[in-house]
């Protein structure tokens, strides 16, 4: 099941008697199969060799769709969509665009899609896209074609709050973290690096900031959207009530109805701080999640602190931390974790899964107490996404 | 007119050399776009720019506006930009 899927409100403990680690990376798509023992891995691919994905995801509501958001360097995005877990591929005949400008030149082009997010349960065929520069988009047929959805997109709010590409991350900005509350198919969320992260409680005709208690890089206004920017987003499955967010300043925890985001990273040691890009939730257990730290000081090398790769979990919902490293590198590890390259399963002990920007990918059998790499020498990992078969 | 496909788009007409109808750019990209459907969003974007790494060059000559004309017994390369990495 995907990490980021909204199935039920609480992810039950599944016996799943195959278990499958999707890997989305800068040239190309892997599978990794397993058993529910996870001890053993069968690699499947490359698919799409040469091409950039940036998200495979698994429709949990089917337990056989599979969408991919890829583009190449030369030629422009698209959506390619699976119905038997990767042995054939069909490109979707619309794949997200923006409307036509009445000037051309001014006008917005996705240059990819960067997030695909299943429906509600209720709303079998619908899925949802966040792109690059921002644009939600949303598909009604279970990902062949897409549109423009919500207002936000030709607001002039929110236009001004999502910037130019100049306001966006290195590889362009991003819409990201598309959430649907699995108690009501109208609550939505997203968030945007940079722009912050949003809530819509009428099926996204309308949504509005939710920014209270983010904190901003030194000298910029806190009250701005346009100057947030929030790295990953998750909702606890078993209380989406509870989020947690990875940002560009910090670890935060939002207790809803309560608007306010309290930064847990404080929390972290101080010689690892509380920057880092994915950000995982436990399925059961709402007062567990993982983050990855990276260096975020001086220029941001956006490496492991100190070249020591580390996962670390709290079990008191941001309280405490406690590192866990074991089986990783010890020193001289200088790669880091992108926002969509950590996930869980939902095994009885929980699977973590994790892909590195050297193309690594490490898992776990046990919440995260031993780790062992399951595969090397793949190209940059942008995205890992666990799906659990019977 | 005959038209060379580049390698990144083979998926699309599964060969290097088809043929497409049209007295200008915009009329031959849609008229590839029938026959091999996807293909044309690929090279050209919802604004109707030309992606910057795609370019099209009618009898050596590289046209840069769907607008122009291409003459039914010229030839259309379509070539990839040298870039990325």
């Amino acid at each position: 099941m995907a990490s980021n899927t909204t199935k039920s409100s609480s992810k039950k403990q599944t016996t799943a008697m195959q278990v499958v680690v999707m890997v989305s990376t800068r040239k190309g798509a892997w599978l990794f199969h397993s058993d529910a023992a996870r001890k053993t891995w069968r690699a499947d691919g490359p698919h799409f060799l040469g091409q950039i994905i940036n998200h495979m995801v698994l429709d949990p509501r089917d337990g056989k769709t599979v969408l991919v958001a890829a583009k190449t360097g030369h030629l422009g995005p698209t959506i390619y969509r699976s119905t038997n877990l990767g042995k054939t591929w069909k490109e979707a005949p619309k794949p997200p665009a923006f409307s036509p400008a009445k000037d051309s030149k001014s006008g917005r082009a996705v240059d990819h899609t960067f997030w695909l997010t299943p429906g509600h349960a209720s709303e079998p065929n619908v899925w949802y896209a966040g792109t690059s520069p921002q644009g939600l988009f949303r598909s009604t047929d279970g990902g062949l074609t897409w549109a423009l959805f919500s207002s936000i997109n030709d607001d002039a709010q929110y236009r001004k709050w999502m910037g130019s590409a100049q306001d966006g991350t290195p590889d362009g900005p991003k819409m990201h973290s598309i959430m649907i509350d699995p108690r009501d198919a109208k609550h939505l969320y997203f968030a945007m690096s940079g722009g912050g992260v949003h809530e819509s409680i009428d099926a996204g005709q309308t949504f509005k900031p939710l920014l209270k208690g983010m904190e901003v890089v030194d000298g910029f206004d806190a009250s701005q959207p346009t100057f947030h920017d929030p790295h990953c987003v998750r909702m606890c499955p078993s209380n989406p009530d509870r989020l947690y967010q990875q940002n560009h300043c910090g670890i935060y925890r939002l207790d809803r109805p309560s608007d306010t985001w309290v930064r847990i990273g404080k929390n972290m040691p101080k010689r690892v701080g509380d920057i880092g890009f994915p950000m995982v939730v436990h399925p059961r257990d709402a007062d567990t999640a993982w983050v990855f730290p990276m260096d975020g000081t001086s220029v941001w090398p956006r490496t492991s602190p100190d070249g020591k790769p580390a996962v670390y979990v709290t079990h008191n919902a941001g309280k405490t931390w406690q590192r866990k490293d074991t089986g990783l590198p010890q020193d001289q590890a200088w790669w880091t974790v992108k926002r969509q390259a950590m996930t869980a399963d939902t095994q009885k002990n929980i699977g973590l899964y994790f892909g590195t920007t050297s193309g690594e990918v490490w898992a776990s059998r046990n919440e995260g107490e031993k780790w062992i790499c399951i595969a090397q020498h793949l190209p940059e990992i942008y995205a890992v996404e666990t799906a659990e078969l019977a | 007119m005959k038209v060379l496909i580049p390698s990144a788009l083979y998926s699309y007409t599964q060969c290097s050399k088809v043929t497409a109808k049209g007295v200008t750019l915009r009329a031959v990209l849609a008229d590839l776009e029938r026959q091999y459907p996807g293909i044309r969003f690929r090279m050209i974007d919802e604004q109707e720019r030309i992606r910057p790494h795609i370019r099209y060059f009618v009898n050596g000559e590289q046209i840069y506006d769907l607008t122009q004309a291409v003459p039914a017994s010229s030839e259309l390369i379509i070539v990839q930009a040298l870039s990325g990495g």
